[in-house]
């Protein structure tokens, strides 16, 4: 009885009657590839450990190169359980990137990006060079030897695409080299311009979801389908999800705590065998292949180029892969699709085990 | 997860469904693991935001002594972040701080009462009271801080 | 009137700058150089040609400044004239005093390098080199020997043959050959011992110009072996601290009455290893040994130093051991760490003390030193502890998670009883 008073209140005040009623009618198809709906939501669910865990690193972390190692230190040693909210942090940022790269190819394979859902994908594609931004920059942040040296390299790789390239280096690192300028620039990315950033794309996202519904894969369009509410059938299974991801972030930080490392010095020189985050490896380990020069052009640049184009080429699927009708379309981009996978999947692998 | 899809209602037995009873104790259950869970997690949350016994990270300053722990022409080592430091009152009264650590070998200074130089026992090599390497090996002055007191307390800080 | 001045004006100025031109080159001209560069033979020409990086030509001096003649002369008969002062070379025992003629002038130097000594000569004749040539003996270092001739270079020059990093080279020019030094009755493997000794390794390896290099502790012009009473003083420049203790120990009286020499007995005089721990206590192969028995108090001191030292040290290895394990599993330890190395600077300290040879001063250090590795050796442990607090933490909260997660899953298929998905 209090709550529908409390209820009541709101409603005249806020309107939530219309957004709850549109929330309980919401609904999800039920068919053989349901299980990748829950995709989306999971990392959202590991976006919101990241905001909560992050926050709470700012009430200790010092964003300068005389303090930032020393603060994280703090962090794991002194403050009550600074270790598990560090490591949750952590780990919980390869797991959301892994969760997206899930998503993004469920969507891609599921062609969920059809009419009228192009901006959601579009939307989406920004979300995700978003999220890598926001894994490179918060990289930095313990200013650790493998975290300088990475993002020397990383920025040494963007400056060196043509016309652009070394303004953007300079704009990036905050001068010419990688200095405190540089931590603090990235700090005020990671912070404040990406959150808000993703904030409003976020934002953008879901209520498209909302407004669109949930897509139903073209392989199972033909079959009546069952649906089950969103609220509370799927929300609970969603919620077992997250439950779930919660106890493998729990035993990820007890087990596995995070490294700290040694202090950045920008005067020694690089330790052997430099690599990027898992998530760049890929790229990383193709440059490493590509001859020094390609039909006269830098090796180098090139590679970087193609991957820039690949990342335009993202955006603009839904446009390309218009005609849901189409058979032989949608197994060209199958087979793109499986391609790209396989090749992110063996590069990573192969860029580890060298 | 299909399989907990019931192609037809269960026997119900009254209007809000299976066994009242049951669900219930489930919801009950569910009510209190969920609270349970909440705060397991809150506390951690609340235990991180309070403050430490050690307040600051960084040691850009620390409290060397207190002011009755350094006579008249004597030193005394102190922690500086990771690294010594020797804190020194010279015979005028005044107080000085340098890094600790010898430019020769790394080994720690120490004051000599006698000489009222600073000196490093390993090689013989002496420092004036202005932390310049005066005699034997060490090759560079030592690293000079800044010093305050502040009420009966010495802080010594990066210059 | 006016115009006139002004056309003779540079006209003059002109004159007088050529007149001061030639003067100048007049000066700088040496005829001795202009001829012998040009000669055929080595040895004549090789002086010439050197001469180019002396450093007495810097200071505007040429070959008449030390061998006397007329450097501004055409013919050879002329500049090379006695009465022009030519002195020609040198035999070897006239060395010293030619070089002399200007270094050990006061009032000459000074108007060159005011800071640089005058009393090498006298110096020279107190050395062994010295004694030697005054006896007749030529196959010994003079001047030119060290400091080379004609191409003579500044000592902190790093081509001169004095350089710190070149003076074991220079004396084993003599000193390394067994056949020239057979008949003087020294042994000629100083250098080749030197190489090996950790001075040789902070000069060479670690470019450390303040360890020390033959003239460190033989002197250079001066040089002669420090003595059996004296060579404690040497060594005690540099390492004042064990000099010393040393003196304060019961070493001090039964070496002065052996006759033993200070330092050199236990460290050696040229090969000087690092040294170790085995160097002391009562085990074969120990120096203590050498002297001390079975019983008496010596045998007993070095046994009880060797037993505490080995007491701290297996104390610090046991804290690492701890430590590096922790560190190992995940955790934070690098500040115990840190302190840690409190203790190894207590056992540095003992290893210094024991020239004292008194046990009591060495557990006066001992005692702090084990509390340190001790605190080190806590850390550890509750490092370990935490860890599996963690690990039960974790496993308590994973109970309760998997349980949440059960009873929702048991509340989907409770509501899915009653309302099934429709169609």
């Amino acid at each position: 009885m209090r709550l529908k008073a409390m209820q009541d209140w709101l409603d005249e005040r806020l309107s939530i009657k219309t957004l709850s009623g549109a929330a309980r009618k919401k609904e999800v198809p039920v068919h053989r590839h349901s299980i990748w709906y829950y995709f989306g939501g999971m990392t959202l669910f590991l976006f919101v450990v990241q905001v909560v865990t992050g926050i709470l690193l700012l009430l200790y972390y010092r964003p300068s190169a005389e303090n930032a190692f020393e603060s994280v230190q703090f962090i794991v040693t002194e403050v009550q359980f600074g270790w598990l909210i560090r490591s949750v942090h952590s780990w919980s940022a390869n797991l959301m990137i892994a969760t997206l790269f899930i998503h993004l190819f469920s969507v891609f394979f599921l062609r969920a990006y059809y009419r009228p859902r192009e901006m959601t994908w579009v939307s989406g594609v920004v979300l995700f060079f978003i999220v890598i931004c926001f894994g490179f920059s918060g990289y930095l942040l313990p200013w650790n030897k493998l975290a300088f040296f990475a993002t020397k390299v990383g920025t040494e790789i963007a400056g060196v695409i043509p016309v652009i390239g070394r303004p953007m280096l300079r704009f990036l690192r905050g001068g010419d080299d990688v200095t405190g300028a540089t931590l603090t620039r990235f700090f005020g990315f990671h912070v404040a311009v990406l959150p808000a950033t993703a904030t409003v794309f976020l934002a953008i996202h879901v209520l498209l979801v909302q407004l669109h519904g949930m897509s139903v894969p073209p392989s199972v369009q033909k079959q009546n389908l069952r649906k089950m509410k969103f609220i509370p059938n799927f929300l609970l299974r969603d919620l077992i999800g997250w439950i779930l991801a919660i106890g493998v972030l729990a035993a990820l930080a007890a087990l596995f705590p995070w490294e700290l490392g040694e202090k950045a010095d920008p005067f020694a020189p690089a330790p052997a065998g430099i690599k990027p985050e898992w998530y760049f490896l890929f790229m990383f380990q193709t440059l490493k292949l590509l001859p020094a020069k390609i039909l006269g052009m830098d090796g180098e640049v090139l590679g970087i180029m193609a991957f820039n184009f690949v990342a335009l080429l993202l955006f603009i699927v839904p446009f390309v892969d218009r005609e849901p009708g189409n058979q032989r379309r949608r197994l060209v981009f199958n087979i793109i699709g499986v391609v790209a996978l396989a090749y992110i999947v063996v590069m990573t692998i192969v860029g580890y085990v060298t | 997860m299909s399989n907990m899809l019931h192609d037809s209602p269960a026997p119900s037995i009254g209007p809000s469904g299976v066994e009242p009873g049951r669900r219930r104790f489930l919801d009950y259950l569910l009510g209190t693991s969920a609270a349970a869970t909440f705060g397991a997690i809150i506390y951690p949350i609340i235990r991180f935001m309070s403050p430490p016994h050690v307040i600051e990270s960084t040691e850009s300053s620390v409290v060397a002594a207190k002011l009755n722990e350094v006579p008249v022409n004597s030193g005394k080592i102190f922690k500086f972040g990771s690294k010594p430091g020797i804190l020194v009152r010279t015979e005028a009264g005044e107080l000085k701080a340098f890094s600790a650590v010898c430019t020769h070998l790394d080994c720690i200074v120490q004051y000599q009462a006698e000489t009222k130089n600073i000196w490093c026992a390993c090689h013989n090599g002496h420092y004036n009271l202005n932390g310049k390497n005066i005699g034997g090996p060490p090759p560079r002055p030592l690293e000079e801080f800044k010093v305050n007191t502040r009420g009966d307390e010495i802080v010594v800080s990066k210059a | 009137m006016d115009h006139q001045i002004d056309r003779i004006r540079p006209a003059l100025a002109v004159m007088v700058l050529l007149i001061l031109c030639t003067l100048a080159f007049a000066q700088k001209r040496s005829s001795c150089i202009e001829c012998h560069v040009k000669l055929d033979d080595p040895r004549l020409s090789g002086p010439a040609k050197l001469f180019d990086n002396d450093v007495h030509r810097g200071r505007g001096l040429s070959c008449n400044d030390c061998h006397g003649g007329d450097p501004q002369a055409e013919t050879s008969e002329a500049a090379k004239d006695p009465r022009k002062g030519y002195l020609g070379k040198p035999r070897t025992a006239d060395v010293p005093a030619y070089c002399g003629k200007c270094h050990s002038d006061a009032n000459l130097m000074k108007r060159f390098n005011p800071s640089l000594r005058v009393d090498q000569e006298k110096e020279y004749y107190t050395s062994v080199h010295g004694q030697l040539l005054k006896t007749g003996e030529q196959r010994v270092a003079t001047c030119i020997s060290c400091h080379t001739v004609h191409g003579i270079r500044a000592v902190n020059d790093p081509l001169s043959s004095v350089y710190p990093l070149n003076v074991a080279e220079t004396c084993a020019k003599c000193h390394g050959r067994a056949e020239y030094m057979s008949d003087f009755k020294i042994p000629t493997d100083q250098v080749a011992k030197f190489k090996t000794s950790v001075h040789a390794k902070a000069l060479y390896d670690k470019q450390d110009l303040s360890a020390p290099t033959c003239n460190d502790c033989h002197g250079n012009h001066g040089a002669a072996p420090p003595g059996i009473a004296s060579v404690a003083n040497v060594c005690g420049q540099c390492h004042a601290r064990q000099a010393d203790l040393f003196q304060t120990s019961p070493h001090k009286a039964a070496f002065d009455q052996q006759g033993f020499a200070e330092c050199v007995t236990c460290h050696s005089n040229h090969d000087i290893a690092a040294p170790t721990d085995q160097m002391l206590g009562t085990q074969q192969g120990s120096l203590c040994v050498n002297c001390h028995s079975n019983g008496d108090k010596g045998f007993v001191a070095a046994g009880h130093m060797r037993s505490r030292i080995e007491e701290l040290i297996a104390s610090i290895n046991k804290s690492n051991d701890i430590l590096s394990l922790a560190e190992r599993k995940g955790m934070e330890v690098s500040k115990p760490k840190f302190e840690l190395k409190g203790a190894t600077d207590a056992l540095t300290h003992a290893r210094v003390l024991i020239h004292a040879s008194s046990t009591a001063e060495l557990d006066k250090v001992m005692a702090p030193g084990l509390e340190v590795a001790g605190k080190g050796y806590q850390a550890g442990l509750d490092a370990l502890a935490e860890l599996g607090f963690r690990r039960k933490g974790l496993a308590v909260s994973l109970v309760f998670i998997l349980f949440l997660a059960l009873l929702v899953y048991l509340k989907i298929r409770q509501i899915e009883s009653r309302q099934p998905i429709a169609k």
